[in-house]
């Protein structure tokens, strides 16, 4: 006898439940009294086990330490499996998904408008390093103050697993395709192109992906980092340099980071001599572990030659790899106004026609 | 530390907090997912192998599985487990069919049971089926010891317990009722092949204060007029009460006195609010009853007037934390506390008493006159005697004395067939996976997060008016059916499979209470505090797996799971999966493994 029961109060819209809104115990709040389950956004639609997933995660926890703000975040992105990645965290920002391969226009355009703005732009390694390509060189030439990661499988995930620009030569994907072509390596490309800061990491560590991103969101300038994202349904093969297996036995650090918010820089001390201090524009800093290669982060042919020597040995050099802190921004370059346009008040935005005359005359 | 054995069949046991906590380790949240089904019946017999009395329990337990379930941690309240079991028992349809028969063929051994209360009851269902002969010894007219005279009727109506005693008595028990056992020797002369005492605590104590002789007619042992109170022995009280004892016992004897006449009933207790040992739940039951309960009033001396008693004098005192961390109740140097009363009654505690077992048997008690029994068999130092319930440890609760009675019921079995008593039969365990497809599991994992839901009461007018009006009217069908939404379904278990796991985080990410940290093998005080939820009770172990391809470990904090199932839902490569992790002990019928 077994009778049917009541109806349920939550129709399940998806094959699987939401995620219990339990969280545990000790968990801390932040200094706006928020906790890190605060900063999620809605459940993931992606493939279990992508590595997309982890870098959401890690972009939740770095954005909860740091204590910021969702509503002054503003997210973007462009088409693929990695450009629905804003969806799943800080559902109470900022966000727009635009089309493939073009969230660098739209990116630029934002942040012209609104300068106070944090933006995160999430992109793929299909979305930047093929038909977005022309835009991302430009983004980084213009130097729009954001943090650019693209999160990198070597494959275009979403279309079921072409090879993408990124995926190294000789690498084969789970339909048995293999690259015969070399990759596009877009940490040297960013570096090439004139990024003030640019990291790679890996999905599955997130000890070195949070700081990073919590370092790159700090940076005023342009950020880049691009992140070994594996895609585990059509590029995690033993014989994917893009999967789980290849980039955990082979991504080495060139430096290790530690992030110091704002906040605790008085009271953090570094080791001298075992660590190396870079203070941010914002005041927070980062905190630079020698890794016995004594790498230097801020010479940039040294980080073009250290990233090459190690992918002539199969291995990927991951950490951060580049920063400089003395290249001025759009907004400082073309001498912009100080606001954000939306909070600019009619006389300002319609001065005259006594200061049109004014700027006639200066071109006379 | 050293990767988890989750065929030790304790591992998974302690996850599921409820029935781990349970002295019978009933399987609640298998019983909890039929009353979802309404199928009622069954949840009723799981009740009843594990718990013998699943209605007269889910009023009346003291619901240690309450305090221990998952849901206080994760969420404020535990799921209402206890009350569930009500709704089993009063919705289920006959079950007269399901229960198991003693056979017509005895098998020639004769056990005798002293004390008809639910130790020696469950001692009998258990060996009756094995052709036991039964024979059941009981001074009061009426079975259920304790549960009958104890336990007023406004709390566990007679309906109730009559039906649930009948089916043991009903099977086919010797009843030798009314006849009080004065000689432990002349029962041993009759030749039982093994004697169970289960006579509980019939003790009560006295508080001999100045005036007491005085009084005396108007002073009362709590259990003593309980009992009076249930064979109708007493049915009125005076109009002023007052009720000595913050206990459990007080809170039933304040209460009935409220509905055989007390006007003023009030309930006093030495120390502080905090203190009491009721439970919670009964002294909101008595306040709710318009009940109060004074504090910190030590008490000094009946007052007598003309012979008759009328108040009592309290010395005041507050608590103070002394140099060594003990409580001291040091007096406030207030003027004492006058408080008028026609009866007192003083439930300060019981104990149990054993006149009639001569001290020449071979049946050794320690310095407080307590039985040296083995805690795992309860036989006492004479082969044949064993002990259960309230008479082998002193007062404890119903559920107590069942599982004393499996127990013992075992030991007995085990002895009639010559094997070595010590060696306990393994529990009955079944782990298996609940997956239907990529998203479907046969559980619920959609687990609700509404709060506990409140038992309605009768109107207050009606049941203080008779003792036999149950106070609590039980869940109905849609309130069980949203508490049993709540229940996590900790038996439904997190299983991992280390040679499948590619270290992707996908179970990390999504796992709500952050239970899972992929980290470097450690010692295990470290481990527990390096994880993303710290895992801060010890005793709830960590489930550890062996070296992973980048030579960590997976470490789980068991603690905090929520049973949701996301972790296995996420896993690319099944590395977990839920198994469900059903577990009973061992009763009689299964004592024999060999
Ligand atoms: C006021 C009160 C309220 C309680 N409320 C609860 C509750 O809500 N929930 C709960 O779980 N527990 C409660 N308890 C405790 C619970 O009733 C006991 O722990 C439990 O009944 C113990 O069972 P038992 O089988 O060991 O003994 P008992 O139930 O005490 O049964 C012993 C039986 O042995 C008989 N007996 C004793 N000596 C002899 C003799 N010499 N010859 C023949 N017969 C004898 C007695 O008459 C009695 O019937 C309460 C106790 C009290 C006092
Ligand atoms: C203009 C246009 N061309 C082609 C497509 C088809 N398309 C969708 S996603 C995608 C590639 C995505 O690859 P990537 O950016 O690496 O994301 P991934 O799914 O791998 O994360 C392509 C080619 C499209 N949506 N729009
Ligand atoms: S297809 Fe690949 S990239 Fe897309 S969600 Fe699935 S695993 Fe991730
Ligand atoms: S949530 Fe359910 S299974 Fe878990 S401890 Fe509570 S009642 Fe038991
Ligand atoms: S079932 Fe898995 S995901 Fe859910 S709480 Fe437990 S460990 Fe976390
Ligand atoms: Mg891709």
């Amino acid at each position: 006898m077994q009778a049917e029961k009541y109806p349920r109060k939550t129709a399940a819209t998806m094959s699987y439940i939401n995620k219990p809104k339990f969280k545990h115990p000790q968990m801390q709040t932040n200094d706006i009294g928020l906790t890190r389950r605060d900063y999620e956004g809605t459940l993931t639609t992606l493939c279990g086990g992508c590595g997309h997933d982890s870098i959401s995660a890690a972009i939740i926890q770095a954005a909860a330490e740091m204590s910021l703000e969702p509503h002054r975040v503003a997210k973007i992105s462009g088409i693929g499996c990695s450009s629905k990645i804003p969806s799943y965290f800080l559902s109470k920002a900022h966000g727009f998904n635009s089309v493939h391969g073009r969230m660098p226009s739209v990116a630029t355009g934002a942040n012209i408008a609104n300068k106070e703005l944090y933006y995160v732009g999430v992109s793929g390694d299909g979305d930047s390093a093929s038909i977005g390509l022309g835009q991302f060189c430009h983004i980084v030439r213009r130097r729009i103050n954001m943090l650019y990661i693209v999160a990198n499988n070597g494959t275009y995930g979403l279309t079921k697993g072409q090879l993408s620009a990124t995926a190294d030569l000789g690498s084969r994907t789970k339909s048995g395709e293999e690259s015969q072509f070399d990759n596009i390596d877009m940490a040297t490309l960013a570096i090439e192109l004139g990024a003030s800061f640019v990291a790679r990491s890996f999905s599955g560590d997130k000890k070195q992906l949070i700081p990073l991103l919590q370092a790159g969101l700090s940076h005023k300038g342009f950020a880049f980092i691009d992140v070994i994202s594996p895609c585990v349904t059509f590029n995690n093969t033993d014989f994917s340099t893009h999967g789980y297996k290849n980039t955990w036995e082979n991504h080495i650090a060139l430096s290790e980071v530690d992030f110091v918010p704002m906040r605790e820089e008085i009271t953090t001390s570094y080791a001298a001599g075992k660590e190396k201090e870079i203070t941010l524009h914002d005041g927070s800093a980062i905190h630079l572990h020698k890794t016995g290669n004594d790498y230097d982060p801020t010479d940039k042919e040294n980080a073009m030659h250290h990233i090459n020597a190690h992918k002539k040995q199969g291995k990927i050099a991951t950490g951060l790899l580049y920063i400089n802190q003395s290249t001025a921004d759009l907004h400082e370059l073309q001498d912009t106004v100080d606001r954000p346009l939306n909070s600019l008040g009619d006389q300002e935005l319609c001065p005259g026609s006594k200061a049109l005359n004014d700027i006639n005359n200066t071109f006379r | 530390m050293k990767p988890t054995d989750i065929a030790d069949p304790d591992y998974f046991h302690k996850v599921v907090d409820c029935q781990w906590a349970c002295p019978a380790h009933t399987p609640v949240p298998e019983y909890i997912r039929l009353i979802a089904e309404k199928r009622y019946t069954d949840a009723y017999m799981i009740n009843w192998h594990s718990n013998v009395f699943p209605g007269i329990l889910g009023r009346t337990c003291d619901r240690p599985c309450e305090p221990a379930c998952r849901r206080g941690r994760v969420e404020e309240e535990p799921v209402a487990i206890c009350r569930l079991k009500t709704v089993a028992a009063d919705y289920k349809s006959d079950i007269t069919d399901l229960l198991p028969q003693a056979p017509k063929k005895k098998n020639g051994k004769r056990i005798a049971l002293i004390g008809a209360g639910p130790a020696s009851l469950t001692v009998a269902r258990d060996l009756l089926p094995l052709g036991y002969e039964i024979t059941l010894f009981e001074k009061d007219a009426l079975s259920g010891g304790a549960m009958r005279t104890q336990i007023p009727r406004f709390r566990l109506p007679a309906e109730v317990l009559d039906e649930e005693l009948n089916y043991i008595l009903d099977m086919g028990v010797n009843c030798r009722f009314g006849e009080e056992i004065t000689s432990m020797r002349d029962i041993l002369a009759e030749g039982y092949d093994a004697v169970f005492v289960g006579t509980g605590a019939p003790l009560g104590k006295w508080l001999d204060l100045p005036g007491h002789e005085e009084a005396k007619d108007n002073i009362h042992t709590g259990i003593e007029w309980l009992a009076s109170v249930a064979f109708e022995h007493i049915s009125s009280v005076g109009k002023n009460v007052l009720v000595l004892g913050g206990g459990n016992t007080a809170m039933d004897c304040c209460r009935t006195s409220k509905r055989i006449g007390g006007k003023e009933v009030s309930v006093v207790v030495r120390s502080g609010f905090e203190e009491m040992k009721a439970s919670p739940w009964e002294i909101e039951d008595a306040m709710n009853e318009d009940i109060p309960i004074l504090n910190f009033h030590v008490p000094k001396r009946y007052i007598v007037e003309n012979g008759k008693l009328v108040a009592m004098e309290f010395e005041k005192v507050r608590k103070e934390i002394d140099a060594n961390g003990r409580r001291q109740l040091i007096p406030t140097g207030e003027e004492p506390a006058i408080l008028p009363c026609d009866d007192v009654l003083c439930a300060i505690g019981q104990e149990n008493s054993f006149p009639w077992v001569e001290r020449d048997l071979g049946i050794e008690f320690d310095q407080w006159e307590v039985p040296v029994l083995n805690k795992s068999t309860f036989q006492s130092t004479h082969e044949k005697v064993f002990f259960g319930g309230d008479a082998a440890l002193g007062p404890d609760n119903i559920i107590t004395a069942v599982a004393h009675g499996h127990d013992a019921a075992v030991s007995i079995h085990l002895l009639c067939e010559k094997q070595d008593i010590t060696k306990r039969p393994n529990p009955l365990t079944n782990l298996s996976s609940q997956k239907m497809g990529i998203h479907q599991w046969s559980y619920d994992n959609d687990i609700s997060a509404d709060f506990r839901f409140a038992v309605p009461h009768a109107d207050k007018q009606v049941t203080l008016n008779d003792i036999n009006v149950e106070v609590e009217l039980g869940f109905d069908e849609q309130l069980a059916f949203n508490e049993t939404m709540r229940c996590l379904n900790c038996d439904v278990q997190t299983v991992f499979t280390d040679k499948l796991c590619i270290e992707c985080d996908a179970c990390v990410d999504i796992c709500p209470t952050d239970c899972i940290t992929f980290t470097q093998n450690q010692k295990e005080p470290k481990l527990r505090t390096n994880l993303l939820a710290p895992a801060e009770n010890d005793e709830q172990d960590l489930y550890v797996s062996d070296l992973l391809l980048t030579g960590r470990i997976m470490a789980k904090n068991e603690d905090l799971c929520l049973h949701c199932g996301l972790c296995a839902e996420r896993c690319p490569t099944n590395a977990w999966d839920m198994h469900k992790y059903l577990f009973n002990t061992a009763k009689a019928e299964n004592a024999c493994q060999s």
